[in-house]
C-alpha cells in the first residue's frame, strides 16, 4: 500500500509546488489577454487572445518612456558597479594591507542598511546636485544597493585565483592596472555575468528611491504601481497586467538561462557573508 | 630583498589607489546620507524649507509639552508600525523557512523533470516585487478576484472577502504574497546546503532502517543548520525593512504600515524631515543591533570550529 501511496504523495507535492509557483504569473498572462467584459471572466483556461491591452499600455501610458528610463538606470548602475567592483576587488582580494578586514566588514554592513535610513540624507544630496526628478538621481542612489554585494562577490572570486597569475606579469614590469585589465578581467567573466545580472535585477526592481526621488519621471515599477484609468476608482487591470507581463518576461527568461550562475552568486553572497 | 619590499609597498599604494573611487562613491551614497539622516533626527527640518532648521535635541524622539508626551516614542502609529513590522517578519520568515525547506528537500530528490520544477520555483523570485504585488492585488480583488471565486465555488467562504482592505485579513494578505515571493530564495540557499552534505550519513541511516522523518531531524537538520541560520538572518533583515509590497498591496493602511512605511510617510507625505529621520534612525539602530548580534554569534561559531 505504502509503495503506491508514497510516489503519489510525492508527485502530488511536486504538483502543488509547481502550481503554487507558476499560477499567479499564468493568471496575469490570462488577464492581460482579456479586455472589456471578458476581464471579469473568472475562467482558468485561456479563452481569449485579445492583445488590445498590450497596445493600450503604450498608447494610454508613457510606458515606452518608463521602460527606456528603467533600462538607462539599470545599465548605468551595472556598469558603474562592475567597474568600481573589479578595481576594489583587486585591492581587497589580492593585496594584503592593514585595515582590509575592517573595510570588508564595513562594506558588508552597508548592504544591511535599510534604504529608508539614507532617504532624507540622500534627498538633500540629490536636491543639492539638482538631480531631483531625473534618472541620474536613481543611478546614484541605486549604487547603495548594488555596490556592496558586487565588491563582496568579486572579492571572494578574486581571492580564489592562483597567485602565479599576476606574479609573472609583475616580473615583466606590468602596472597593476594592466594586470587587472589583461590578466584578471578575462578570467572574471563568469563572476561579472552573475553579479552584473543580480545588480541589473536590483536596479530594475527598485521602488522606494524611484518613488521618492523621481516621482514624475517614472521608472517601470513606479509606473506600474501608479497606473490609473479613466476614473480613479477603476484600475485598468488589463493594462496593468499587460505592462507587468512585458517587463517580467525578459527577467524570467534571463533568470532561467542563468539559473545555475545566479544560485551560485546568491549562495556566495550569503554563505560566505 | 629590498626590491621585494619596495614592490610590496608599491602594491599597497596601488591598492589604495584602486580602492579610492569605490570608497568615495560608497561614502557619497551611504556614509554621508546616513550621517545627515541621523543629524536631521535631532533637528526640526521640514522638507518644504531645506536649510532652514535648528537643533532641537531629542524632542523628535520624546518631549513633554503642555502636560503631554510628544515625539516618536509617544506616537501610537509608530508603535503600531513597530508591532506590524515585527509580527510580519517573524511570521513570514518562519513560513518561508518551513516551506523553503520542504521545497529544497523535494528538489534534492532525484526524479524526472527536476530541472523543470526548479525552474518553475525560480519564477516568483524573478518577478519584480511591485509586479507581484499588483498580480496578487488583482487575484485578491473583492469583486472579481479569482481567489474569492474559487473559495466560494468550493463553499469555503459564503461571501467575498476584501482581503487587502479588511483589517483582520490585510496583514495575512501581505504575509501570503511575501511568502510566495521569497520562498524560492530560501529554498535555493537550503538546497545548496543540502547538496554539499556527505551522502554517507544518509546511507548509514538507510542501512539502519531509520524512519526518514527521524533522519531529517537527527541528521539533515543539524548539518544544514549553519546555512539555514545565515539564510534566516538575511531574510529577517530584509523583512524588517519591508516597504514596497505593503505600499502597493494595502496602500500602507494602519493595519499593515511598516517602520519603513511610517518613516517615508513622515518624511515625504507629511514633509516632517525631523520626525521621519528620527524614525529612520530608529529602524537603522534596530537592524544594526541585530546585524552585530548575528555577526558576533556567527564569528563565535567560526572560531569554535577553528579550535577543533
Amino acid at each position: 500500500m505504502t509503495r503506491i501511496l508514497k510516489p503519489i504523495g510525492f508527485w502530488l507535492l511536486v504538483a502543488v509546488i509547481v502550481v503554487y509557483a507558476v499560477f499567479p504569473f499564468y493568471y496575469a498572462v490570462l488577464t492581460s489577454m482579456r479586455s472589456g467584459q471578458a476581464l471579469f471572466d473568472p475562467s482558468l483556461l485561456p479563452n481569449s487572445f485579445d492583445f488590445s491591452n498590450y497596445v493600450g499600455v503604450f498608447q494610454q501610458q508613457p510606458f515606452a518612456l518608463n521602460i527606456l528610463n528603467s533600462i538607462i538606470v539599470a545599465v548605468t548602475v551595472v556598469v558603474i558597479s562592475l567597474f568600481l567592483g573589479v578595481t576594489a576587488a583587486y585591492a581587497l582580494g589580492r593585496v594584503h594591507f592593514a585595515g582590509r578586514g575592517l573595510l570588508l566588514i564595513t562594506i558588508l554592513a552597508v548592504s544591511m542598511f535599510p534604504q529608508v535610513a539614507v532617504l532624507s540624507g540622500m534627498y538633500e544630496v540629490i536636491r543639492l546636485l539638482g538631480l531631483y526628478n531625473t534618472m541620474p538621481a536613481l543611478m546614484l542612489s541605486n549604487l547603495i544597493l548594488t555596490l556592496p554585494f558586487t565588491v563582496w562577490v568579486l572579492t571572494t572570486f578574486m581571492k580564489e585565483l592562483p597567485r602565479e597569475l599576476e606574479e609573472a606579469a609583475f616580473v615583466d614590469g606590468a602596472s597593476p592596472w594592466t594586470v587587472v585589465r589583461r590578466v584578471f578581467l578575462p578570467l572574471m567573466w563568469p563572476a561579472l555575468v552573475t553579479t552584473g545580472l543580480l545588480a541589473f535585477i536590483a536596479a530594475w526592481n527598485e521602488f522606494l528611491f524611484a518613488l521618492t526621488f523621481s516621482p514624475d519621471n517614472r521608472t517601470v515599477p513606479v509606473a506600474i504601481s501608479s497606473m490609473t484609468g479613466a476614473s480613479q476608482q477603476e484600475l485598468p487591470w488589463g493594462n496593468i497586467m499587460a505592462g507587468s507581463v512585458i517587463v517580467t518576461l525578459p527577467l524570467i527568461v534571463l533568470v532561467l538561462i542563468f539559473q545555475r550562475k545566479i544560485v551560485a552568486g546568491l549562495t556566495a553572497g550569503a554563505v560566505k557573508g | 630583498m629590498a626590491s621585494q619590499s619596495d614592490l610590496t609597498r608599491a602594491r599597497v599604494r596601488s591598492a589604495w589607489l584602486f580602492l579610492t573611487p569605490m570608497l568615495f562613491v560608497l561614502a557619497l551614497v551611504a556614509g554621508w546620507p546616513l550621517l545627515r539622516t541621523i543629524w536631521f533626527g535631532f533637528t526640526d527640518a521640514k522638507l518644504s524649507a531645506p536649510g532652514l532648521y535648528k537643533f532641537v535635541g531629542l524632542s523628535n524622539y520624546l518631549t513633554y509639552v503642555d502636560g503631554r508626551w510628544l515625539g516618536l516614542l509617544a506616537n501610537k502609529i509608530w508603535w503600531l508600525s513597530v508591532w506590524n513590522t515585527v509580527w510580519f517578519s517573524i511570521v513570514s520568515v518562519i513560513l518561508e523557512t518551513v516551506l523553503g525547506t520542504i521545497v529544497a528537500l523535494v528538489l534534492n530528490a532525484n526524479f524526472k523533470g527536476r530541472a523543470i520544477v526548479r525552474a518553475a520555483v525560480l519564477i516568483p523570485w524573478a518577478i519584480p516585487t511591485i509586479v507581484s504585488a499588483k498580480m496578487w492585488l488583482w487575484m485578491l480583488n473583492d469583486q472579481f478576484g479569482i481567489l474569492n471565486h474559487i473559495l466560494m465555488n468550493l463553499h469555503i467562504i459564503s461571501s467575498p472577502i476584501a482581503w487587502t482592505a479588511n483589517s483582520s485579513t490585510a496583514m495575512w494578505a501581505v504575509i501570503m504574497v511575501d511568502v510566495w515571493k521569497t520562498t524560492p530564495f530560501m529554498a535555493l540557499l537550503i538546497l545548496a546546503a543540502l547538496q554539499m552534505m556527505p551522502s554517507d550519513c544518509y546511507e548509514a541511516a538507510k542501512v539502519d532502517g531509520i524512519h526518514p522523518v527521524k533522519v531529517f531531524f537527527r541528521v539533515t537538520l543539524p548539518l544544514i543548520r549553519p546555512a539555514l541560520m545565515v539564510a534566516v538572518v538575511f531574510r529577517a533583515l530584509d523583512a524588517l525593512r519591508i516597504f514596497d509590497l505593503i505600499y502597493v498591496l494595502t496602500s500602507g493602511s494602519r493595519d499593515t504600515i511598516s517602520m519603513s512605511g511610517f518613516a517615508r510617510l513622515q518624511l515625504i507625505d507629511f514633509a516632517k524631515t525631523g520626525l521621519g529621520s528620527a524614525a529612520s534612525t530608529s529602524l537603522f539602530l534596530v537592524i544594526a543591533i541585530i546585524t552585530i548580534l548575528a555577526m558576533t554569534i556567527g564569528k563565535v561559531r567560526v572560531s569554535e570550529d577553528a579550535a577543533k
